[in-house]
């Protein structure tokens, strides 16, 4: 009898595993399909599988053909450029205040500092529709409401308590006896962390970005609401599409879906190790 | 936050920048000094507003009006618990969390069984089954909503071929709450499995090894050595998406908008409509202070899970 170790499982584990894989990408592998097809294709029944792909679908969403036969530029553009530029911006803002608060709660605690961090994390766990009757209030007051200003405030709000709870878990894994004897060695402590602490976290700092970049990238009921024709973002766009079933281009919105999910895609795959941490706020680190 | 009361020497001897700049670079303001720009956005633009509508959910005010707030007291929210279609809301969530979340915890549970084991090709199918937690919930529920077509739908057709009928799941009340259920179900419970995973491959060999040894039963090794190490894991994700699914209104409000009827309804989704459709601005405040004190119980509950968790792994 040859002894097996528990947690070792052969080919037949990969056949069972990559039929699940299959069932639980089948939806993304779909919609990219439908991107490719003709308008006929993609109103097939019974659904292809095989068919002539086209790129017309891509094409349709950036550009539309007048009747004079002149290509013209849609707002996809637009709304492209505003959900990167949006995320963008109220991430690093996010980041930069969220590292230093981090630092702060994790290297010197204040009075109440469990409190804080609960009082911050709550606002993080806030059901959307709990904030945005206030928000939208303030801004229709102050007169952000549809601008970029508002939006990228807001995001920033919101990648605040994410930013501080991931990197906090990452400085408390530090180990800080280097921190310490650097001071020893008249080190200011703007020095060690810029020279110690920020170099070992600079994983966890990527780490945290690009989670917050997703989540700002997906956000959809605060898009909806508080941007504006100039601000709009891509899921506000997506959903809009969708209103009725009649009509409903599907080879164009799957292309434009198509685009929309490939960066996260991509990052999904990077942030394998990361998963964990980034899904739970940095409330779980093994 | 913490001293500011006591007037310094900075302020009260030389009040020079130089003075201040120094008072502010003491080691001990280096804490406040560093968390004080990120809690002030956050008073600004979370807190702050938060005051504002819990203060609105004591008046009556409608915010399509030009009329002044009058102050109600307490009516909003006896209007709110003594409404039938309130607590109907809650049902509908209930049952959405209940299965969607069952569903979840089974599924990512067998998965992290599946996964936790070293095969061929792993990393890669692993993350084939992660990607949809990492989806945008408006790609998900446009996926969901073509899947559910009645006349393109993948789904229908499926169906039909076994029935030869058309087959519309989101037509009925009990079809359309199993599609959002379904959807969820699908986009979390690999969120699951990346939790229990971890509870998996923190069970040290030797007591494998000592099982094996020892010939014990499949069930005796599972209910003695796996589950004590991913039981506090489980709960942290079966709260951690109790929370998050009874937020659930992307998904409700892109595939089935509420319907048919009110059958898929969600607490968010009918809080969205008072407010933002019915413009009852206060009555909507109200009720979404309800759902934020359901959300607070619960996150308070988690965090304590998760600091007795760090307390036992510190031991």
């Amino acid at each position: 009898m040859t002894f097996r170790k528990h947690n070792e499982g052969g080919w037949g584990q990969t056949l069972v595993s990559g039929a699940i894989g299959l069932i639980y990408f089948a939806p993304v592998f779909w919609m990219v399909l439908t991107a490719f097809k003709t308008r006929q294709d993609a109103l097939a029944i019974p659904p292809k599988l095989f068919f002539t792909p086209t790129l017309e679908n891509f094409r349709a969403v950036f550009f539309d053909t007048t009747s004079s036969g002149e290509l013209v530029a849609t707002d996809a553009w637009l709304y492209f450029v505003n959900s990167a530029f949006i995320a963008g911006a109220s991430v690093l803002l996010a980041l930069i205040l969220g590292t230093l608060a981090a630092y702060a709660f994790s290297r010197y605690p204040l009075r109440g500092n469990d409190t804080y961090l609960f009082i911050i994390l709550t606002t993080r766990m806030l059901p959307p529709i709990v904030v945005i009757i206030p928000i939208f209030l303030l801004f229709r007051l102050t007169g952000l409401s549809g601008t970029y200003i508002g939006i990228i405030l807001l995001y920033t709000s919101f990648n605040l308590p994410f930013s501080i709870w991931m990197m906090k878990s990452f400085f408390d894994d530090l180990d800080r006896e280097v921190e310490d004897s650097a001071r020893m060695d008249g080190s200011s402590d703007w020095a060690v962390f810029r020279r110690i602490v920020l170099p070992q976290v600079a994983a966890g700092l990527a780490a945290t970005m690009v989670f917050a970049l997703i989540l700002t990238w997906n956000e959809f009921i605060f898009a909806l609401l508080l941007t504006g024709t100039e601000s709009r973002t891509v899921p506000v766009a997506l959903a809009s599409t969708v209103g009725g079933s009649v009509g409903v281009e599907w080879g164009k919105l799957s292309a434009m879906i198509t685009l929309f999910l490939i960066p996260v895609v991509i990052v999904t795959f990077v942030l394998q190790n990361q998963l964990l941490r980034g899904v739970t706020f940095g409330t779980i680190r093994r | 936050m913490t001293s500011d009361m006591h007037l310094p020497p900075a302020f009260t001897t030389q009040r020079s920048a130089r003075g201040i700049l120094q008072w502010l670079n003491a080691p001990e303001r280096r804490g406040p000094l560093l968390v004080a720009p990120a809690i002030l956005t956050l008073f600004l633009v979370n807190i702050l507003p938060l005051l504002w509508s819990f203060g609105l959910s004591f008046f009556n005010y409608r915010a399509n009006r030009q009329a002044a707030p009058r102050f109600d007291g307490l009516d909003n929210y006896g209007d709110l618990l003594t409404d039938d279609r309130v607590w109907e809301r809650f049902v509908t969530t209930g049952m959405i969390v209940a299965g969607s979340v069952g569903l979840q915890l089974i599924i990512g549970f067998g998965l992290a069984l599946l996964f936790a084991k070293k095969f061929p090709l792993r990393r890669i199918l692993l993350m084939l089954v992660l990607t949809p937690m990492m989806l945008s919930f408006v790609s998900v529920g446009i996926f969901f909503k073509l899947f559910y077509d009645p006349s393109l739908g993948l789904l229908s057709w499926i169906v039909g071929q076994f029935t030869g009928e058309p087959f519309a799941i989101l037509a009925t009340p009990a079809g359309a709450i199993s599609a959002i259920v379904i959807a969820d179900a699908w986009m979390w419970s690999p969120f699951v499995m990346l939790l229990v995973l971890a509870g998996l491959v923190s069970v040290p060999d030797y007591l494998y090894e000592a099982a094996h040894v020892d010939r014990a039963s499949g069930w005796r090794r599972f209910r003695t050595i796996t589950l004590p190490y991913v039981k506090g894991l489980i709960l942290l994700a079966l709260l951690f998406r109790t929370i998050e699914t009874f937020k659930t209104f992307d998904l409700v409000y892109l595939i089935t908008a509420g319907g048919p009827g009110s059958a898929t309804e969600t607490v968010a989704v009918y809080a969205y409509r008072l407010g933002f459709q019915n413009f009852r601005t206060s009555e909507a405040s109200a009720l979404a202070y309800l759902i934020l004190f359901v959300v607070i119980v619960l996150t308070s509950l988690y965090l304590y899970l998760v600091n007795r968790r760090d307390a036992e792994a510190a031991s």
